[in-house]
């Protein structure tokens, strides 16, 4: 693959290196978990030409692999904050797609029943502690619940999901230096996809790298990846959770990578440049990994067999999903309060 | 019985939650070594230690989202936003995050936490430390909103604030911190969403909260010099309401008065008013008189503040005032 011209010549070694370590049935999860993001986006863009997807969405085609690798390298009990964006993440982290679609489609079996649509997808029992839509707000939150398990001694990481564009709100430098201070088990990943919104990150962002040239600010080492890499994304990724885990404290690792699609559904990006658009679907990240397996000796077989039961099952979830029923109007009432109730008064 | 200030009873009630339950943690800005600028936390640093009672930066973001993060994940955090004027700077926690998250997941996450602020005027800091913000926060459904008169319901409602399995928005007045009273011995825990008679007398019922409340007895009292004798209610919480309590007293007199320190737009009052027209109309022998402080930024010069909070003579003057006209 042609490595991203912002990608610093070490971490091309770094990656070369570190992709020969990871076994094969990691590699081989590292391709499903990919997979499957990309159909089950592709199926959300779908359902919602066929207007079963209501709302917005905000899809993350094309950065499958900062999901796949962030995802293979956490411990089933670490915690992950994603943002509007955040299909991908809920879904590498072991989300059903019956419940991710179901929640999209505002059917009983999504993921909160409707409650909170596709901005805001939630998955205790995965790890998955949010989906914010508030830009930059769960950087703070991600500090506290590592904090939460620095108290306790559990050994689980806390780890946000981010956009360049959070890079510049508050929270992002507030959140770093409380972690940093507080020396917290979290690692911060934005996903810079070269655009916040409709505007390229590179016009209204006082550094060239928004995630990564802050770092030094917080006493932080400065790492930029190639965010389309899912070995290079799990290689950092294993990395930041080992530090994280062994007391080491935070880190911020800024993925280069490029959305496929608009940034919403409303977004057709045509503020994007069709060269640029075209050079970065040549390094799709899904292609990019397929081809690398098949070069490393994987049969074609292994391969196609994945993708395969990668789409019975999602087509297995969407027809499920249509079939769920609405919730009952009377469920917008509940669980405003952990008593499950909302009365304010008596 | 213990004679304690209402700062001391503060400290106390965080103490008392904090040797009965390892969860609970203390955090804010000046809040550990310093013991608070209210000296709201004095001595807990010392008591518990910096791994329970921690300082933080200025940063209201992180102390509500690292609130937020340590509660979903099993902690009991009482999170201190200095002056309740700053929780502007991080209302996004209050209104969008903390107090939607529990519905927007379904019930997966709950949100244990205690948000306590300073809150209220008579210190002269002017329009930006010195506002009554709670209703702000009652606007926001996914929150409690509490908000202490007494040193005894400090500590009380502070410790339920502390046990509650959802966010509580705990306003400490400034004006309060020195007064003294009765804090019962041993452990104290006052349930949430219950209003206290403070007093009943049958011409007219003052419903009032937090500074509020004292202004109001001894408006009673001087009422009563005069022969007008006055039921008062002391709110104590805005959520859960208690809508009976004050429901049945406004319905015992027939003529009812809030006394509000926040502005007059929306003020907790409105709403209390709408509730007892609503639900007590034919028992009403006149309209509901809201005594608050008026649509204006909080002035900075004792003489200015004071002319436009609500004093003992301005509802004195206002009770005596409505039950003449209607006489």
């Amino acid at each position: 693959m042609e490595a991203s011209p912002n990608m610093s010549v070490t971490q091309k070694a770094h990656s070369a290196q570190r992709n020969q370590e990871i076994p094969e049935a990691t590699r081989l999860r590292l391709f499903k978990l990919q997979v499957e993001i990309r159909y089950c986006e592709k199926r959300a863009y779908d359902l919602f030409l066929q207007n079963l997807v209501k709302g917005t969405s905000h899809l993350a085609l094309g950065q499958e692999a900062v999901a796949a690798g962030f995802a293979a390298a956490m411990n089933p009990d670490d915690y992950t904050f994603c943002t509007y964006r955040g299909h991908h993440h809920t879904l590498a982290r072991g989300a059903p797609m019956l419940s991710v679609l179901g929640e999209l489609m505002g059917r009983q079996c999504g993921l909160m029943k409707g409650k909170g649509g596709s901005m805001h997808l939630t998955s205790v029992a995965h790890g998955v502690m949010g989906s914010y839509a508030i830009v930059g707000a769960h950087l703070p939150i991600a500090a506290g619940a590592a904090w939460s398990a620095q108290y306790r001694g559990t050994k689980q990481v806390a780890c946000a999901f981010f956009g360049d564009g959070a890079t510049n709100i508050g929270a992002f430098h507030e959140a770093l230096n409380l972690a940093a201070v507080w020396k917290l088990p979290v690692v911060f990943c934005c996903e810079n996809n070269m655009y916040m919104e409709y505007t390229p990150i590179s016009a209204v962002t006082a550094v060239k790298h928004p995630a990564a040239d802050r770092a030094a600010s917080y006493g932080l080492e400065r790492q930029v990846i190639d965010g389309n890499d899912a070995d290079v994304v799990y290689s950092a990724a294993r990395d930041a959770f080992a530090k994280a885990r062994s007391g080491g404290g935070p880190s911020l690792i800024e993925c280069l990578t490029y959305r496929h699609s608009g940034h919403s559904r409303a977004d057709p990006a045509k503020y994007r440049p069709k060269e640029e658009l075209e050079e970065w679907l040549k390094r799709d990240p899904v292609t990019l990994y397929r081809n690398r397996l098949l070069a490393s000796g994987v049969a074609e077989g292994t391969l196609a067999k994945i993708e395969s039961e990668a789409m019975a099952k999602l087509d297995q979830a969407t027809e499920a999903a249509k079939a769920s029923p609405t919730p009952a109007p009377e469920s917008a009432m509940t669980d405003v309060w952990a008593d499950g109730g909302n009365a304010w008064r008596n | 019985m213990a004679q304690l200030s209402y700062r001391d009873a503060v400290a106390a009630g965080i103490a008392q939650e904090m040797k009965r339950d390892e969860r609970v943690v203390l955090f804010g800005e000046d809040t550990a070594a310093a013991g608070g600028v209210f000296k709201t936390t004095v001595g807990l640093f010392e008591e518990f230690g910096p791994r329970r009672v921690k300082d933080t930066p200025i940063s209201e973001l992180a102390i509500l989202g690292a609130a937020m993060g340590a509660a979903m994940t099993g902690l009991r955090p009482v999170a201190e936003i200095m002056f309740s004027d700053f929780l502007a700077c991080c209302w996004d926690y209050v209104a969008n995050e903390i107090a939607k998250t529990r519905y927007m997941s379904d019930g997966q996450i709950t949100l244990p936490l205690v948000i306590r602020t300073a809150n209220g005027a008579g210190s002269r800091f002017g329009a930006q430390h010195s506002q009554s913000v709670e209703n702000w926060a009652m606007a926001i459904p996914g929150i409690k909103v509490v908000a202490p008169s007494s040193p005894a319901d400090a500590k009380g409602l502070l410790a339920a604030a502390i046990r509650d399995p959802d966010p509580v928005l705990f306003f400490e007045h400034k004006s309060l911190l020195a007064n003294k009273g009765e804090v019962p011995d041993g452990e104290h825990v006052e349930p949430l969403g219950k209003a206290r008679v403070l007093r009943t007398g049958a011409d007219a019922t003052i419903i009032a909260l937090a500074a509020m409340v004292p202004r109001a007895e001894k408006a009673a009292e001087a009422l009563a010099a005069d022969g007008i004798k006055v039921t008062v209610i002391d709110v104590r919480c805005l959520v859960p309401l208690d809508a009976k309590t004050i429901l049945a007293e406004s319905a015992r007199t027939g003529r009812v008065f809030t006394v509000e320190e926040n502005p007059r737009l929306c003020g907790w009052g409105a709403e209390i008013a709408s509730i007892i027209q609503e639900e007590a109309f034919s028992s009403l022998k006149g309209p509901i008189i809201r005594i608050t402080t008026p649509h204006v930024p909080l002035p900075s010069a004792d003489q200015l503040e004071d002319a436009v909070v609500p004093t003992v003579a301005r509802i004195v003057g206002e009770v005596k005032r409505a039950l003449s006209r209607a006489a």
